[in-house]
């Protein structure tokens, strides 16, 4: 295939712009400076398409589509914000809030976290929606972390920075729906995992303050997810 | 017919309570009673978090007085770590916990009780609030609200924000203290004292008006309990307990606050959700005692600093023995201020307070932990029990309010008993009943935390307000 035969070109909120063919729209979009909020999205891991907030209305879909997970088209016609979009998004995050326990004045991560700054950039002042408050448990045998499932928004960047990068697939996904958990191993306690290498890299992708290493508590510890591309790019360069 | 008169709320006070007084035919106070009306529920909900999030928790008690629960929480959190904090951690709580003292007796002397002092307990009751002292005594109003900057100010420098700082931790602290802060600091105390010394003034000479108040509110004997140094002298972080009777003896001294369940019972009663602690070798309610500024200046040898003790001497020399009138609270309060900034002083003046090790840090290594610290009110005790892993299994927290509550109903009864009666009674009388609350600076959202089957009572009466069926459970 040509260089030419590679390029796309859409319009984004009207904008006409080019992309390569094995872009996302969410891509394709953040390289014009063009803003799509996400969660479960962080460069440097694979896209899974879970949150839903990057919701973008594309030209003759019938629904709306997930940007991160969705390949630009030629001629596809883009809108990243639109009333019916914010509503979306903004319920999606008071889904999120209602669904576990963010209790952000006593978190970890109040002051860094992703869900709260979504919460605030997107505008949502109220959770309409009923507050489950399951009686979720927190996982403190590991000696350095601690997994505390009331603030987990199930956007597995733990799972997938742990087998893509570190390799050592500690943790996976049990349950389904809202009744899902992060788990290590098969359940085991997270201190009696064998395959866990404690590198802590779950944690700092975590974008809330499920994982959190114990020694951050009271302190203004900001997690570091942006390693990831360089860590990635590193690991290709030696594999070359 | 037998009336009752209830106040509710009773204002001016930190949380929410309501006074019901029981008259008899003839309009004499048969009975008093303060009831704590809201629940807490802390020591319930705790339970499965980690230890080490306690002192955040724990601190969201109160927005008064977060630090003091900073200050308790972090204690018994490094009981369970087990480890002895650097010493430039203390001391940096210490001044932590002492600009709290200051400001939180700033509040409650100017905004909750110099209406009442400077305007007299029978001034039009829509007059009584600290924005019309303001008004009326300019000079004294902004002396209350610089002190109580003062103090929220050392806070925001040590910790980041006036309040809820998160920077007291297991361990220690979490960030040392600068030479510009801490010079930032040793600026800000001339003037302070000044404003204390200032009030200490007035308050001294208007003293003498209040003889009527002083002879009923909660002026009986009891116990006194707090904490002292190594050698017996006013100490707010540390030290041990020490609980002296009516006449001056100390009944027990050199008590470890960590074994205070061996000598503090909680007794519960069916109008209110604050239990009522009592001193267990005299039982209940023989054993109750008084804590805070009243009875730290009451049993301490004295208070360990130049201008303080001088003002010390004078306060003791009141009464050969303790000072029994609760309403001495706002006195001692004045000279515990004082105390306070001569202690800063001090510690900032140690070269060693900007050390950079500030914080210790290990994992779980006793599943027990007590935390005993002097908030404001009196004596503060967090108690935690945890898993292997370090998650909160049974937590119990004595607040400092609950220490003085029979006290304090037996000081509504007696000032009640003093001004209240017959048909009419003016608010005036009223609020002296309040206002013998407010000596004790009660903080009633802080002081009610167990959970489980509370008492209740239905009363149902008839359109004239006699008592028709009462139904009592618990």
């Amino acid at each position: 295939m040509s260089g030419e035969a590679n390029v796309r070109t859409l319009t984004v909120d009207g904008e006409e712009i080019s992309a390569r063919a094995d872009q996302t729209i969410l891509e394709a979009a953040r390289e014009h400076n063009v803003g799509i909020p996400t969660l479960c999205h962080l460069e440097g891991l694979s896209e899974v398409g879970a949150c839903r907030l990057c919701l973008v209305e594309v030209k003759g879909a019938r629904r709306l589509l997930p940007a991160c997970v969705t390949r630009v088209e030629e001629g596809m016609e883009v809108t990243t914000h639109s009333p019916k979009i914010d509503r979306y998004r903004t319920m999606i995050l008071e889904l999120f809030f209602a669904e576990r326990n963010h209790i952000c004045s006593i978190c970890v991560a109040n002051g860094n976290c992703e869900l709260q700054s979504l919460a605030l950039t997107l505008g949502m002042t109220h959770v309409e929606i009923p507050y489950q408050y399951p009686q979720l448990p927190v996982d403190a045998s590991h000696p350095r972390f601690t997994v505390d499932h009331n603030r987990c928004v199930l956007c597995t960047r733990c799972v997938r920075v742990c087998s893509e990068i570190e390799g050592a697939n500690t943790w996976g996904v049990m349950g389904r729906g809202a009744q899902s958990l992060v788990i290590t191993d098969l359940k085991e306690p997270w201190g009696d995992s064998e395959t866990c290498t404690s590198c802590g890299k779950c944690v700092q992708v975590c974008p809330t303050g499920a994982l959190f290493e114990k020694s951050s508590v009271g302190s203004k510890v900001r997690k570091h997810p942006e390693f990831l591309p360089y860590l990635r790019i590193m690991r290709e360069e030696d594999q070359a | 017919m037998p009336r009752t008169i209830v106040i509710d709320p009773v204002t001016r006070l930190e949380g929410h309570g309501k006074i019901t007084l029981q008259l008899d035919d003839s309009g004499v106070v048969q009975d008093a009673t303060f009831h704590v009306t809201q629940l807490r529920g802390f020591e319930k909900f705790c339970e499965g978090r980690p230890f080490y999030e306690m002192p955040n928790i724990t601190a969201r008690i109160c927005g008064i007085c977060p630090v003091s629960h900073l200050v308790a929480s972090s204690k018994a959190c490094d009981a369970i770590l087990a480890v002895k904090i650097p010493p430039v951690a203390a001391d940096l709580r210490r001044i932590m916990n002492l600009a709290q003292l200051v400001q939180s007796h700033a509040l409650s002397f100017f905004y909750l009780s110099s209406p009442d002092l400077l305007l007299g307990m029978d001034a039009p009751a829509e007059e009584r609030s600290i924005l019309h002292v303001a008004h009326t005594h300019p000079s004294i109003g902004a002396d209350g609200v610089a002190l109580r900057q003062f103090g929220q100010r050392i806070i925001e420098l040590l910790a980041g924000r006036r309040i809820h700082p998160g920077w007291t931790v297991p361990g220690g602290v979490n960030e040392p203290l600068s030479a510009e802060k801490r010079d930032q600091i040793l600026g800000m105390i001339p003037a302070a004292r000044a404003a204390i010394q200032r009030t200490l003034g007035w308050f001294k000479g208007a003293i003498e008006k209040f003889s009527a108040e002083i002879e009923v509110f909660a002026n009986f004997p009891t116990l006194f309990m707090g904490l002292v140094d190594e050698h017996g002298l006013a100490e707010y972080y540390d030290g041990s307990l020490r609980i002296i009777d009516s006449e001056g003896n100390v009944i027990a001294g050199e008590l470890n606050p960590a074994h205070y369940a061996e000598f503090i019972g909680e007794a519960v009663e069916p109008y209110t959700y604050m239990k009522f602690p009592y001193y267990k070798p005299l039982g209940y309610p023989g054993g109750t005692y008084r804590v805070g500024p009243l009875a730290r200046l009451n049993l301490a040898d004295r208070c360990n600093t130049p201008l303080a003790d001088v003002e010390w001497r004078e306060f003791r020399a009141m009464s050969p023995k303790p000072v029994l009138s609760s309403f001495h609270y706002h006195y001692a309060r004045l000279i515990e201020m004082l105390n306070a900034t001569e202690t800063i002083e001090l510690l900032l003046a140690d070269k060693a307070i900007l050390d950079k090790h500030v914080r210790a840090t290990a994992s779980v290594n006793n599943l027990e932990g007590v935390g005993v610290a002097e908030a404001p009110r009196g004596t503060l005790i967090h108690h935690y029990k945890v898993d292997e892993n370090g998650l909160i299994t049974w937590a119990n927290l004595v607040i400092a309010t609950g220490h003085n509550n029979a006290a304090m109903n037996r000081g509504i009864l007696q000032t009640a008993r003093h001004y209240v009666q017959g048909e009419h009674v003016a608010e005036g009388m009223l609020n002296r009943v309040e206002a013998v609350v407010r000596t004790f600076d009660p903080c009633l959202s802080c002081s009610t935390h167990a959970m489980g089957r509370m008492p209740l009572a239905v009363e149902l009466r008839a359109p004239d307000g006699s008592l028709i069926r009462e139904v009592r459970r618990g």
